[in-house]
This record gives C-alpha cells, sequence and structure tokens, in this order.
C-alpha cells in the first residue's frame, strides 16, 4: 500500500495545473495517474493554435500549452505514473490502479481531484439508422489519426455537428486533401466558437447546414455516402428535403460527456445537466476530501478555464489536507430560464474570497442582461454584448456581498433579452 | 464601402465593421474590443493571413510525425502551398519543441517551428 497526501486522477491540463497549484499550497506529497503514454491529455493531439491567450497572453498550439505545465510538473517533482489506469476510487479515498510496471496499485489518499476529463459522443448514443461500414469515428479519433498517427482517415468527408472539433477537423482534413462535402448541425445554431464557424468553414468555403442531420449511411465495407435532410423544431427530419452526399468518411462532433464513471463508483451526486459532480467553491464533491476539475466537472470550451478552475480545486485539496477548511455554511445557485447551469452549485458563505459562478445559457442573445439575484432580490446586473451556448460567462459574487447571506439561501442567475 | 468581418484572433469573435475607400485603404474600423481586432481587421481587408498548423513527418522518431506550425501568420493566399512543402518535407529525430523545421517557407520569410518534442526511436 502506497500513502500520498494527494493522488490526482488524470494528467491532462486540469489535473497538472490542480497537482501544481496544491504544491505551491505546500503539500509535498503528490502523485498524479494518467492513462496515455505521456502527460498532457487531449491536448497533445491538439495541434491546432489558440490555446493559451487567456492565461499565457500568447497563441499557443495544444501541445505548447500543455508543454509548459508538464516542465513546471518535472521542474516541481511533482510524481507521475503514466500508462496507468485508475480502476477504482473508494469513499475512504484508496484509488487502485494498474500498470505494466507495478501491475495493481493500491494508494491510500488524504484527498483526491478526479480530472478524467470527457469523451465524444460516439455512433452508438445517436441512434443513426444505416450501415456499419467503416469510415465513420468520432472527429476526436480523426484527430489523433492525421495530427498523431500521421495518416489520413479519408479523402471526402461529412461532419455531423458543428462543435469546436468538428470545425477544427473540417479545416484540418482541407489542409490535408481531404474534401469536406459539409458540416451538418442538428439544432439552429451552431455550438462551436464564431472564431471557428469562420477559420474552419468560411476561409474554405466549407457549407455549414444548420437545423440538418444525417439520417442514413450507405456501403457495405466502406461508407459510400450519406443522406442528409433538414429538421423541424422538434428535431425531427422533415420529409421531402433528403439529399444524398457521396462521401467515405463520417465525422461525429456530437458533444463531449464528462468521464464520471470513477466518480459515479464513490457515490458521489451529479448534476444533471453538467454530468459533472456537484461541487461547491473550491470544486469539492459531497465526499469530503474529494475534488474535481476540469472537463469532468463541466464541459468547457477554453482550456485556460479549465486551468483556472483546476488551480482552485488543488487550492482546495491543499487546504483540505491541512485542516484549513473551516465549518461549511452553504447557500446554492440556481440557474433560470436561458441559464442551463452554474458551478460551483453551492458556496460556503464562509469563504474568505470572491467567487466566480460559471454559467452556460441555452440560446443566443443579443445585448442581454445578466441578473443575480439572492432569495428573490436582485443583486447584480450586467450588460454582456452577446452570449452564446458555445461560450461559457462568468459573474463575480464579491466576499462583502457572500457574507450578507444565510445558510441554505438561494442565488439564482437568469438573462434577459 | 463597409465590409463586417469576425475576428479570429480570440475566442470573443467580436463583429468588426471596417469602413474602405475607393483606393482601398481603410477609413474606420469600429466594434472591435480591443487593439488586436483592430489590427486583424485592417489586415483582413488589404492582405488577409492565418496562421498554419500542421505536421511533419519525421524520421527516426517515436512517432511518425511531429506538430509545428508557422512562427507567424503566413498570406491566407499562400497557404496550400506551403502545405505542399511541409508535407514534403522530412526531418530527423529527435526534434525539440521550438525547433526551426523549415525556413522562409514559400519565401515568405517565415518559419515553420516544431510545436512538441519527438524522441528518437
Amino acid at each position: 500500500m502506497l500513502n500520498y497526501d494527494l493522488v490526482v486522477v488524470g494528467g491532462g491540463p486540469a489535473g497538472m495545473a490542480a497537482a501544481i497549484k496544491a504544491r505551491e499550497c505546500g503539500i509535498d506529497s503528490i502523485l498524479i495517474l494518467e492513462r496515455a503514454e505521456t502527460l498532457g491529455g487531449i491536448l497533445e493531439q491538439c495541434i491546432h493554435t489558440g490555446f493559451g491567450l487567456q492565461y499565457f497572453g500568447e497563441q499557443l498550439s495544444g501541445p505548447e500549452y500543455a508543454d509548459r505545465f508538464i516542465e513546471q510538473v518535472k521542474e516541481m517533482n511533482i510524481e507521475y505514473k503514466t500508462d496507468t489506469m485508475v480502476l477504482d476510487v473508494t469513499e475512504d479515498k484508496t484509488v487502485y490502479a494498474v500498470n505494466k510496471k507495478d501491475g495493481l496499485l493500491e494508494i491510500k489518499a488524504k484527498a483526491v481531484i478526479l480530472a478524467m476529463g470527457c469523451r465524444e459522443r460516439p455512433r452508438g448514443a445517436l441512434n443513426i439508422p444505416g450501415t456499419r461500414a467503416s469510415g465513420i469515428m468520432t472527429a476526436g479519433t480523426a484527430q489523433k489519426y492525421v495530427n498523431i498517427d500521421g495518416y489520413m482517415p479519408g479523402k471526402k468527408v461529412v461532419i455531423l455537428g458543428s462543435g469546436d472539433i468538428g470545425l477544427i477537423m473540417a479545416r484540418r482534413m482541407t489542409l490535408e486533401g481531404a474534401k469536406v462535402e459539409c458540416v451538418c448541425e442538428l439544432m439552429p445554431y451552431s455550438s462551436g466558437l464564431t472564431r471557428n464557424i469562420v477559420q474552419c468553414l468560411e476561409d474554405f468555403d466549407i457549407p455549414l447546414y444548420l437545423s440538418t442531420t444525417v439520417i442514413d449511411i450507405q456501403g457495405k465495407d466502406r461508407v459510400t455516402g450519406v443522406t442528409i435532410a433538414s429538421v423541424d423544431e422538434n428535431r425531427q427530419p422533415i420529409p421531402g428535403t433528403e439529399r444524398n452526399i457521396e462521401c467515405d468518411t463520417l465525422l461525429l462532433s456530437v458533444g463531449l460527456i464528462p468521464e464520471n464513471e470513477l466518480t459515479k463508483n464513490v457515490g458521489i451526486g451529479l448534476d444533471r445537466v453538467t454530468n459533472g459532480a456537484v461541487v461547491d467553491e473550491y470544486r469539492e464533491t459531497d465526499h469530503e476530501g474529494i475534488f474535481a476539475c476540469g472537463n469532468v466537472l463541466h464541459v468547457h470550451d477554453l482550456v485556460d478555464f479549465v486551468t483556472q478552475e483546476s488551480q482552485i480545486a488543488g487550492e482546495g485539496a491543499a487546504r483540505y489536507i491541512q485542516g484549513k477548511k473551516g465549518k461549511p455554511a452553504y447557500i446554492s445557485t440556481k440557474g433560470v430560464g436561458a441559464v442551463r447551469y452554474i458551478v460551483p452549485q453551492k458556496v460556503n458563505i464562509n469563504n474568505e474570497g470572491d467567487v466566480k459562478l460559471f454559467f452556460r445559457v441555452g440560446s443566443t442573445f443579443k445585448n442581454a442582461t445578466v441578473k443575480v439575484s439572492y432569495n428573490g432580490t436582485e443583486l447584480i446586473s450586467r450588460k454582456r454584448p452577446r452570449l452564446a451556448p458555445g461560450e461559457m460567462e462568468n459573474v463575480t459574487i464579491k466576499n462583502d456581498m457572500l457574507k450578507t447571506f444565510a445558510e441554505g439561501g438561494v442565488i439564482e442567475i437568469t438573462v434577459e433579452a | 464601402m463597409t465590409r463586417n468581418i469576425t475576428c479570429v484572433t480570440c475566442p470573443m469573435g467580436c463583429s468588426i465593421t471596417v469602413e474602405i475607400n475607393d483606393a482601398g485603404e481603410v477609413i474606420s474600423v469600429s466594434g472591435n474590443t480591443c487593439k488586436r481586432g483592430e489590427t486583424y481587421a485592417k489586415n483582413e481587408v488589404t492582405h488577409p493571413a492565418r496562421s498554419l498548423a500542421t505536421t511533419v513527418r519525421v524520421n527516426g522518431g517515436i512517432y511518425n510525425v511531429v506538430p509545428c506550425k508557422s512562427s507567424e501568420d503566413l498570406p491566407k493566399e499562400k497557404i496550400f502551398e506551403c502545405m505542399k512543402a511541409v508535407n514534403e518535407a522530412r526531418v530527423n529525430a529527435p526534434v525539440k519543441l521550438g525547433d526551426v523545421l523549415l525556413e522562409n517557407i514559400c519565401g515568405t520569410g517565415i518559419d515553420i517551428v516544431a510545436t512538441n518534442h519527438c524522441p528518437a526511436k
């Protein structure tokens, strides 16, 4: 049995930032467990630039952004094990993991940070009829084939879903000589960043069909084509709008799901909207000493925000280990109307600092007002030139305001057009 | 004449309006929320440029390819020409992040730089 103060599950941007912050807060005994062969997580295959503008004030590629943290982990002598799969985390914070070198590991931790990230929704989650020919894969799988393994998975491509990975892969496949016929999006808006629609689709004249989905896939051994159709307001295909498109590859970019199997095994309460744990302002779950951060908590659109959130979790874990966590008195947060969710879901009013509430809206707004109320009384009103489902927003609750709240109170965030 | 463009400099994606005279010169830029947006908008209507991120084939590395990017934004119309040059190139392992892999690509004065490490096999 190994003993560590802090075990971090996942060595991507979230896990590394959390571990580094915990070390800076005075925790010496830290172990990061990573499933892949290197630290860095999904950033290793995200070779496009645009990372780090918020955090570093620079345009970095994914591997460059990751490398800054990998170097820090090494400089700080934070222990890590790659090629190591965590099998189970128990309620008493024992972590079971396995790798080829050590065999089965049993690690007792004082605190655990869950930073497993998320995975892509696969075809099976979509119920698209049609054959099971090869050439159907998630956009992230194609990204790995092209950017890490160095080969092209197709020549004529249709992309279903306009999430950022789908848009990025539309450009990447085009640059490598493939013909991207179109990107189809079920919703009447794209969930990707506006800049990606411009620089990944419009730059290359790739059509984006909104309110459109794939209703059939043809091909015996290899995909030979797909049938697309427009959908009505209930997202049902409209008869007569079907169109066949010849292609050899269908890429799916239809959403990300936080990878919470370990979280569920512990019995940690999950938020039905985020599919991640319910957490307080330090990202501590309802199980004392177990924290969650990054895409396993809620799917972020910018890694910069993952880093910032994970530093909060790292600090929270350090405070917990050092016995600095005060007696909590919680208020809850609640998104109303167009505000789909808020993280954190609860806030300790005995907290010493300001608290940033992150939220996401369900539809697009121009010149909207974000309103924050406490037990029905409006506290904050902020103008926002635009709000979009693909772009996370935040409001800060100042500590002096927090101090006027009482345990059991409710903070609500709404958006008015 | 006015042109409406979306700034791609950062994830904010500001909608910017650029006013141009008959000689193609920029008269005014509005809608941007930072200085970078103004620069982007002026460039976009006069000589659009984009950063290029791709991969280069590696001989003798633990991976077949190493990711790379242009050290600065490349003229937009030269992107495919530059892609061809990068795809024809081969570099030898080990490659270190920051190594210049191709100098002055297609005569643009811009280098192609490795954005990750690729140790030798």
